[in-house]
């Protein structure tokens, strides 16, 4: 039956995934607040959110070790509600591996066969075939503490995915790596999950992770969904001030919204200036008090112009960081402000105590939210 | 600079001294004394020589008795890990407050004496205790069963006095398990009890293997219970002996005896502690 499956069509993987209204609460505490998440075939998807934001929670409910006080998990159109963990067809690799330590790493992969009745040669040819498929195909007779972390990952990976699940799950499988191998890993995973084809959730803390290797990523704070969207437009177009300051490096202004269309916005700011932002996001009309974000890339440094009607600041520090160059510059408000710059455009560090004028690289990079 | 550094080997070493010391006066010198009197031909000292090992081994009365204790062991063991596998499985599974009943529960045993317990035991066994008083008002007899005095009573009475030293070493190896193994199990298809063989049961082997060896030992040498739940009917070892002794006063048969079943013991307990490696080394590996 297995076997049969796998060399049926592609189709037959990349199962869509549908939370729909997913409510956990534990005891009074919510931990999962009405999250939708609609997640076509094959896509990988990453939940990306800090620390107790509900991410394993969650990945529990889609796995069925945790049922959801409300709302539906439904597989490839069908609801799993109901079902416990070993019939949804889900594989999951957890962030500290959970390989049998008193089985061999070949009979870790073929664990999932056997339990399905699978005969013995095939467990075993199948076994290979997916120790192969992550490289470790002359290591099947080691025991899992033999092996490095890396490769206890790849032992994990395998064990998933031999029982062809229509769902993979991997909680956090990059933290426990150093960070080469966290790279190399990174790269694996995601050439596996393309050639599977598999549905696949990333669960994360970390942003970079979540925006190189995810088709979308579903930004979590405090239980809440606060954004899912492709990587660039998390980055570049985000729609909270939350999604904005996780992800990335924000610098936020205070100001006053003087007008705005559907398009495009100006503030004018607390600092000093008029900048040309986003649309800005939610109800907000001219007049409105306003938090402006401008990223360190989003600015440039001009030290020989400094004006009245400018956001002008003093150098406190410059960094040289290989490609680029980071001032932090302290502006008339008493804040500071990073500017990252190509070092190609900016040789010289500019010394401290240096007057300069800051302007947007381009106009509307900035976003702007209501303020807190 | 190398002054304030103690050495801290020595140091050790004289604070176990106190132990040393009272473990040679009370358990190797009695131990050689034993063995000793074990090869003295009669009662009244003299000869030497291995004529009250050749007595016992030779005696099929004595080799009857050695051979029901160390069956006894096995029976009470095997009883013991039926019924208290699952109590520390619970004890596993439960929330922090149902842990401390049961471990109260577990422990229970452990806080009064052997004799009030034993004791116990006789009235709840007996012609009028109460499983035959509560069995006959239900209607289920009409004659008291021979409950006391019988093997099954004595193999009961020490299963449940030494319980506790078969399940706290369970609860610890079940501690130990990574709860994600459970999980990991489950969503590769597995169900409970597959999960519970294929996992569970394996990884608390270290656990099983230590509470067989300490229920097993315990078990054996159980005078008390022996004694009194047994009824004058049966005879196992510790009681043999006691009989050798004091009755007897036959003491070079009594230590021939005794050392022929330490030594029984200890192939025993060696068994066991080759089997604890041994899944030490499967759990771990
Ligand atoms: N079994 C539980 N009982 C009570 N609260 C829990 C339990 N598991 C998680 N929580 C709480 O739910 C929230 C989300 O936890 P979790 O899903 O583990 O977050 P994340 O994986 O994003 O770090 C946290 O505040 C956590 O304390
Ligand atoms: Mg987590």
């Amino acid at each position: 039956m297995v076997s049969a499956s796998r060399n049926g069509p592609a189709s037959q993987r990349g199962q869509t995934l549908l939370l729909d209204g997913i409510t956990q609460r534990y005891g009074t505490s919510l931990a999962v607040n009405e999250v939708t998440l609609d997640i076509r075939g094959g896509e990988l998807v990453a939940l990306l959110g800090p620390s107790g934001c509900g991410k394993t929670t969650l990945l529990r409910i889609i796995a069925g070790f945790l049922a959801q006080t409300k709302g539906h998990v439904m597989i490839g159109g069908q609801s799993v509600d109901g079902l416990p963990p070993n019939r949804r067809s889900v594989g999951i690799v957890f962030q500290n591996y959970a390989l049998f330590p008193h089985m061999t790493v070949a009979e870790n992969v073929a664990y999932g066969l056997d339990a399905r009745g699978v005969d013995r040669a095939t467990q075993r040819s199948e076994a290979q075939r997916m120790l192969d498929m992550v490289k470790l195909g002359h290591l099947g007779e080691r025991t899992p503490r033999q092996l490095s972390g890396g490769q206890q990952q790849r032992v994990a990976l395998a064990r998933a995915l031999a029982v062809n699940p229509s769902i993979l799950l991997l909680d956090e499988p990059f933290a426990a790596l150093d960070k080469n191998l966290r790279l190399d890993m990174q790269i694996e995973v995601k050439r596996i999950q393309r050639l599977s084809g598999i549905t696949t959730i990333l669960v994360t803390h970390d942003q970079e992770e979540a925006l190189s290797m995810a088709d979308r990523v579903a930004v979590l704070s405090q239980g809440r969904l606060e954004q899912f969207s492709p990587p660039t437009e998390i980055y570049d177009a985000p729609d909270s001030l939350f999604v904005n300051t996780f992800v990335g490096s924000a610098n936020l202004l205070g100001g006053v919204l003087v007008d705005c269309d559907r398009t495009a916005g100006r503030v004018r700011l607390d600092a000093g200036g008029m900048v040309e932002t986003r649309a800005p996001k939610g109800d907000l009309r001219p007049g409105a008090r306003v938090t402006v974000c401008l990223r360190p890339e989003h600015l440039s440094v001009d030290p020989a112009a400094t004006d009245v009607d400018t956001l002008n600041g003093v150098v406190e520090m410059g960094l040289p960081l290989g490609a680029t160059v980071v001032h932090e510059i302290r502006i008339g408000d008493g804040s500071a402000v990073k500017v990252s710059e190509p070092r190609i455009q900016r040789a010289e560090l500019l010394a401290p105590g240096t007057p300069v004028r800051l302007a947007p690289v381009a106009p509307r990079l900035a976003s702007v939210f209501a303020a807190a | 600079m190398a002054a304030t550094l103690r050495d801290v080997t020595t140091y050790d070493l004289k604070l176990a001294a106190p132990l040393a010391a009272g473990f040679v006066l009370f358990f190797v010198t009695p131990l050689v004394i034993l063995l000793a009197l074990s090869f003295q031909t009669d009662p009244q000292g003299g000869h030497y020589g291995l004529s009250q090992y050749v007595n016992f081994l030779g005696d099929r009365f004595s080799l009857g008795v050695l051979g029901s204790t160390l069956w006894l062991g096995v029976k009470v063991t095997a009883l013991t890990l039926l019924l208290g596998y699952p109590v520390a499985w619970l004890h596993q599974r439960s929330p922090g407050w149902a842990r401390g009943v049961i471990m109260l529960f577990v422990l229970l045993p452990l806080l009064t004496s052997v004799v009030v317990r034993t004791f116990a035991w006789v009235v709840i066994l007996g012609r009028q205790g109460i499983v035959n008083a509560s069995l006959s008002w239900l209607g289920l007899i009409d004659t008291p069963l021979k409950l006391l005095y019988t093997e099954g009573g004595v193999v009961v009475a020490l299963a449940q006095v030494q319980m506790p030293l078969m399940v706290l070493p369970i609860i610890t190896a079940l501690s130990r398990i990574d709860p994600n193994l459970a999980d990991a199990s489950s969503v590769l298809g597995a169900g409970h009890w597959r999960t519970f063989r294929k996992v569970i049961l394996p990884l608390s082997l270290p656990g099983i293997v230590a509470g067989c060896l300490l229920t097993y030992a315990a078990a054996i040498t159980a005078f008390i219970t022996q004694s009194l739940i047994g009824g004058g009917q049966m005879l196992f070892m510790p009681m043999y002996i006691y009989q050798q002794a004091s009755t007897l006063q036959n003491w070079p048969f009594a230590a021939a005896i005794s050392i022929v079943f330490l030594v029984a013991v200890l192939v025993v307990v060696s068994i066991f502690n080759a089997l604890g490696r041994l899944s030490r080394g499967y759990a771990n590996a």
